[in-house]
């Protein structure tokens, strides 16, 4: 067990390597180098620009010298917390985003607890009374869950939102609770906010972990261990909860490998529908004023956690399935 | 002797069934046909992709026609039968007018059906000329008022008074293509890449799959995004055209080249495979006459599904306004206008786009599906 967590945690390390070459690259990308807009920034409002302060952050950014030399200055910086400084609003870029980040792992996390909740049962029932009503609901349901864009979805809600009950949504806290400290009527103003993004991210994925379930499921029922538990008189719930769905479950974990991108994805565009104070809105802010250093920190934070949320969910599939870590890879 | 009468029409039958040679292509209709759903996605995305080739003879009006004197107008729709105040019934198309009323409490200027008002349609209406698809010259519309000056919105109208529809027909053109030219350019990558990695295996193979599983692991709304940023402002809308198609294609030729390889891989194997190399066929010949041959239909079925996350991408950055930009129409661009609430709670009808999104979607999953199915006629 400890070789296969130390095997992918080097594979881990490798990839948010790359994650950090692709996402500086995007820093790299828009024409002009970030002092030359931070300078025209600064003269357009009619502030002096200090020739000394422009010389410090020439050296600091390495700007002007290769790539991988400013690579270099750029990643040790992040690797100590430091992932440059915002031009739009001066301040350091971390400072700006660690709150949000809570955010979007929070809201994204929910969702996947609510993914999983919706679609066990969903799943157990579809399979166990294959072909019946409610299956064909189920399978339908996905389909639209599979079809409808998040951000469209999220309008919709918006929209019926606004129509029926005369409710602008948006946001995760009401006014009066954005700046407090966690307590029971926060909590309870979160929730109160946060179901409409949990639901909606959580859509898109329930639809293919119920198609999953339910293939898996389906097999399993198919097996004569099955028949045995039930000829030995054992009560149906017991016959399909004990082994079919936890053989069945295991395929689903591994399928977070790729739900965590998707999720993460979907919830960038979901918070700039509905005014989320998550990263996304201001990723996207960051991108249209070309406030790169911001851009990119989000751009590699966003991603590391997902290829941490993989691990996770790598490791728990290798707990709870010996034939993963002692198989050949 | 009845029986004598009987068996020719049998025998005259039977021989034929039994030489004729159904193509690949026909066994895979075949096995096509009996997937209704699938059969009617087809007709649909035909309906959806022809919409999108004749725009210009479908859509009433110019796309970027706008009337002041209609903002938000609602939409009309588009009625046949009639019944007039003597009680006598009227038949041919019409749309009804309009007439304004004064919100007594916002005292803001809105539009109502006036029911009294009926304004003639006509098909195959006279219009100023234009060409279709930017070749064809023609003077005439799909359908039309007898009189250009009458309001004619049957999606309603947006912020500009512009026409709903003939934006979304435009819209389909543009969303619609863009799939189809992403999707492509996603096969080549991944026929290329998937196929030099599945035949030759090796090292080339490991370094290709690493990309691949990396490329997956990446959200990739936040990459896209980052990506069209960097598009300088002053593209034309061409360039932004080409330059969107391929920042979706840099992620989208993943899925496609895994495809690909998995085929090579388990086709590698197979006999006539090694018949061909000890022929001594070049690898050339047995790549192109041997092996692509038995799996294109894969392919095909592969590229269709991917072709609704190409147009759910594009939309999506349309959406955020870092796609396509507002001179172009797309589902995305047209969105856009939708993502203010109190817009949507007056002007509903700019959801139409997402509607035709999610209908394209659909029909394009069960399409594809049917297709991954009928490619294995033989199987089941």
């Amino acid at each position: 067990m400890l070789a296969f967590i130390i095997r992918r945690t080097i594979a881990m390390v490798l990839t948010l390597v790359a994650v950090s070459i692709v996402a500086f690259a995007i820093i790299q990308l828009p024409p002009g180098d970030y002092l030359t807009s931070y300078i025209a920034q600064l003269s357009s409002t009619g502030d002096q620009v200090d020739p000394r302060v422009i010389e410090n952050l020439r050296a600091q950014y390495g700007l002007g010298e290769p790539f991988y030399v400013q690579y270099w200055k750029w990643i040790s910086g992040v690797v100590q917390g430091n992932f440059g400084h915002s031009f739009e609003w001066k301040r350091p870029v971390w400072e700006l985003i660690w709150g949000r980040l809570g955010n979007s792992v929070l809201v994204e996390g929910l969702a996947v607890i609510v993914m999983w909740l919706i679609a066990l049962p969903i799943g157990i029932y579809a399979a166990v009374r294959k072909y019946s009503l409610g299956d064909y609901l189920a399978t339908i349901a996905g389909f639209i869950g599979l079809a409808v864009p998040n951000f469209f979805f999220a309008l919709i809600l918006m929209y019926l939102a606004y129509v029926w009950f005369g409710v602008t949504m948006g946001g995760l806290f009401s006014p009066e609770f954005e700046n407090a400290r966690w307590s029971l009527p926060r909590i309870w103003d979160f929730f109160a906010h946060a179901w409409a993004p949990v639901l909606v991210l959580a859509t898109a994925g329930t639809a293919e972990l119920i198609r999953i379930l339910r293939a898996n499921l389906l097999d399993e029922l198919k097996k004569p261990y099955v028949v045995t538990a039930r000829a030995k008189g054992l009560p149906e719930w017991k016959v399909v909860l004990k082994y079919p769905v936890r053989l069945a479950l295991n395929p689903l974990v591994s399928t977070i490998g790729w739900l965590l991108p998707a999720l993460v994805s979907g919830s960038v565009i979901v918070s700039v529908v509905l005014n989320l104070p998550t990263a996304g809105p201001m990723l996207l802010r960051s991108l249209t004023t070309q406030d790169m250093y911001l851009a990119g920190a989000i751009i590699l934070l966003l991603s590391v956690l997902t290829v941490i949320g993989t691990l996770i969910s790598d490791i728990l599939l290798a707990l709870i399935d010996p034939r993963i870590r002692y198989g050949s890879k | 002797m009845a029986v004598d009468t009987v068996q020719p029409t049998v025998h005259v039958d039977l021989p034929k069934a039994r030489n004729r040679r159904e193509s690949q292509l026909g066994l895979m209709w075949r096995r096509f046909r009996q997937h209704k759903l699938a059969l009617v996605s087809l007709w649909v995305v035909v309906f959806f992709y022809l919409v999108a080739l004749l725009a210009e003879f479908i859509a009433p009006v110019d796309p970027v026609h706008y009337s002041a004197r209609y903002t938000y107008a609602p939409p009309q729709g588009l009625h046949f039968v009639a019944q007039n105040a003597d009680g006598g019934w009227e038949f041919g198309p019409y749309v009804n007018g309009y007439k304004t009323e004064i919100d007594p409490v916002a005292l803001r200027r809105t539009f109502v059906i006036d029911e009294e008002v009926r304004i003639p349609v006509r098909f195959f209406a006279e219009s100023e000329p234009y060409l279709l698809a930017g070749v064809i010259p023609l003077s005439v519309k799909l359908i039309g008022v007898e009189n250009p000056r009458d309001p004619f919105y049957i999606l309603g109208a947006d912020r500009l008074g512009r026409d709903m529809l003939s934006r979304l027909i435009h819209g389909t053109r543009i969303s619609l293509s863009i799939g189809l030219a992403g999707v492509t350019l996603s096969l080549f990558f991944g026929i290329v890449i998937g196929g030099f990695a599945g035949f030759y295996g090796g090292w080339f193979d490991s370094a290709v799959m690493r990309v691949v599983e990396f490329i997956r692991s990446m959200p990739t709304i936040p990459l896209w995004l980052g990506l069209a940023a960097a598009m300088p402002k002053d593209w034309s809308a061409l360039q932004t055209y080409f330059a969107i198609t391929l920042i979706l294609s840099l992620i989208g030729w993943t899925e496609l080249a895994r495809v690909v390889r998995g085929r090579f891989l388990s086709l590698r194997t197979e006999d006539f495979v090694t018949a061909a190399q000890l022929d001594g066929a070049s690898d050339w010949r047995i790549v192109t006459r041997h092996m692509v041959p038995s799996f294109t239909s894969h392919i095909i079925a592969a590229a269709t599904l991917a072709i609704p996350g190409m147009i759910l991408a594009e939309t999506a950055l349309s959406f955020l306004g870092l796609g396509l930009q507002a001179p172009i129409v797309s589902w995305g661009t047209l969105l856009q206008d939708a993502q203010n609430i109190r817009t949507l709670a007056t002007a509903p009808w700019l959801l139409a786009p997402g509607v035709c999104v999610v209908i394209v979607i659909l029909a394009l999953n069960f399409f594809g599906d049917g297709l991954r199915d009928a490619a294995d006629p033989h199987g089941r």
